[in-house]
């Protein structure tokens, strides 16, 4: 009897824990954003964030695109030779890329790369008092750390998976051409008939809201570690899960939002 | 226990001719979870005067100074500076109080995304008390001023040894000009030499500016060189305050056995929790 209360009250602590936690993020989140409104605005800070998590970001980025690209092709390719549908591989690699693959890879790579140097840094920050240090300084820390690099992950994300786009067209009509001989022309015009703005709008929007969680679950972890080194590197783990579920998690619930009839 | 009779009479003559503490803090409570950390602390602190905080380590000095500077909540009693409640004010009054402290964190707390010269200038900047093109031609001033060459404001702070860093981070907290200055152990982790420098430097910033102190340590030393009035924490409450001066002959136990640094005495090191 008392292990069966005992197990309900731990997931009731749980459960509660988990609401606690999701009010806080909450309300730092729509903090973060609110400052976003109000002057001063740090241009700096924001043209910083955006340097780091677009542009170096880029490289990853293109690495994973490509091959996503490659290997779509690949693998549907087996699947379609018997139906000789050669020409659905075109269709199916674009609409993956720009629905689905592009943006959530995307995320998920810039969660490991941004989100945990994020964490990282402002956990620093707070535990070596440079976030107070701020506010001693007429600077508003929400303001000067959080609003800036939330914006700068709204705006590098759907830039970075545009890009992402691209080279994951490009990764399946290497391989469609230079392995499968088809005829490079035909491939992408096929690519250009199946694909509809709605696809590529659809992708990009997924990303500006992973560029919002990305940046918001580094600088929450951050901003609220404690304790030292240690407490740094749990916030960075942290961050980095708690980025990547939130991702796949709201994944789901874009594309139904956008797709489900 | 309390303060020297004469001293205590001093304050009174001072409290008749109208003289407001510059801060005065009640009754002033605060604890993490069920560790009580601060368990009603007085104390007073007149215009133009120094006051250093001695304490074990742990004992609270840094979040004491921390409620003063609205970094902590406390969750009972009232601190007041220059005789108005700073504990209920709206967020702009807050910052305006703020921005009239200048705090040294216990560790520098320098900025080590920025050179060294945009962390002097920081505050100025963010108060727009200067222009971006004078700014680094004013933090070469201050710099100066804690006698460092301007050559130091291109360096990251990672890049200077532990007395620069102080420095550093002494010109940032005078860069405004505060009429109350906070010193979070200045001292600590220097060797006695360079410890005395600084000390030398926060007494010569203090004087110039006219401004209230109030500083932690742990080093008798540092706090007769800086302080006119010495207070001692402990178990959250103030235990005694006087006159700097007085540190070393105060005549309460927990006190000597604090300056003298023996191990016997009223004070039991608390080894484990
Ligand atoms: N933000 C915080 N959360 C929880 N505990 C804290 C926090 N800040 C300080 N403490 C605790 O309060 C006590 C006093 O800390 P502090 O004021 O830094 O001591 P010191 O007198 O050495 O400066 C310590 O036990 C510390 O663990
Ligand atoms: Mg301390």
């Amino acid at each position: 009897m008392t292990a069966i209360l005992d197990f309900l009250a731990a997931i009731g602590r749980g459960v509660g824990l988990a609401c606690r936690v999701a009010g806080q993020l909450a309300v730092f989140a729509l903090s973060g954003l609110s400052h976003l409104l109000r002057p001063p605005f740090y241009g700096r800070m924001f043209l910083r964030s955006l340097v780091e998590i677009g542009y170096f970001s880029l490289p990853v980025v293109a690495l994973t695109a490509v091959f996503t690209g490659m290997v779509l092709a690949l693998q549907s390719y087996t699947g379609f030779a018997r139906f000789s549908a050669e020409g659905a591989i075109a269709s199916i690699v674009v609409l993956s890329v720009t629905r689905e693959l592009g943006p959530v890879l995307a995320g998920l790579m810039v969660a490991g790369r941004v989100g945990a140097a994020m964490a990282a840094e402002i956990g620093t920050m707070r535990v070596t008092d440079q976030i107070d240090a701020l506010t001693t300084l007429s600077t508003n820390p929400m303001k000067y750390l959080v609003a800036p690099r939330l914006l700068a992950g709204i705006v590098a994300l759907p830039l970075l998976v545009l890009i992402a786009d691209i080279l994951g067209v490009m990764g399946g009509y290497i391989i469609g051409t230079f392995k499968l001989g088809f005829n490079g022309a035909t491939y992408l015009r096929n690519t250009l008939d199946f694909v509809q703005t709605q696809d590529v709008v659809s992708g990009l929007a997924k990303a500006a809201v992973f560029g919002f969680l990305i940046t918001l679950l580094g600088c929450f972890q951050g901003y609220n570690s404690r304790g030292g080194a240690q407490g740094v590197g749990a916030a960075t783990t942290a961050a980095v899960v708690a980025a990547s579920i939130l991702i796949l998690g709201f994944d789901y619930v874009l594309t139904e939002a956008f797709f489900a009839r | 226990m309390r303060a020297e009779p004469a001293l205590t009479a001093l304050q009174e003559r001072l409290a008749e001719a109208g003289a407001v503490p510059k801060i005065r803090i009640r009754g002033l409570k605060k604890r993490f979870g069920d560790k009580v950390v601060l368990d009603g602390i007085d104390l007073d602190v007149m215009p133009g005067t120094s006051l250093v905080v001695i304490g074990g380590s742990g004992s609270g000095k840094s979040v004491l100074l921390k409620c003063i500077l609205g970094l902590i909540t406390p969750d009972a009693g009232s601190i007041a500076i220059d005789g108005h409640d700073v504990l209920h004010l709206r967020r702009r009054e807050r910052e305006t109080v703020r921005a009239r402290i200048g705090m040294l964190f216990q560790n520098g707390a320098l900025f080590d995304s920025l050179p060294v010269w945009q962390n002097v200038s920081f505050g100025l900047l963010a108060q727009h008390k200067i222009d971006r093109k004078r700014a680094r031609a004013t933090a070469d001033d201050f710099l100066r001023q804690v006698g460092l060459d301007p050559s130091v404001g291109d360096l990251s702070p990672a890049e200077l040894s532990g007395g620069m860093q102080k420095r550093v981070a002494l010109a940032r907290a005078i860069a405004a000009q505060p009429d109350i200055m906070f010193f979070d152990e200045p001292t600590t982790g220097l060797d006695p030499i360079m410890g005395a420098v600084i000390d030398d430097l926060i007494v010569d910033c203090v004087k110039r500016l006219g401004s209230t102190a109030v500083a932690i340590t742990h080093d008798i030393a540092s706090a007769r060189r800086i302080g006119d009035r010495a207070a001692m924490l402990h178990k959250g409450h103030i235990i005694w305050d006087g006159p700097a001066s007085a540190l070393m002959n105060s005549g309460n136990p927990m006190v000597d056995q604090f300056t003298h640094g023996s191990r016997n005495g009223p004070i039991q090191m608390e080894l484990r929790r």
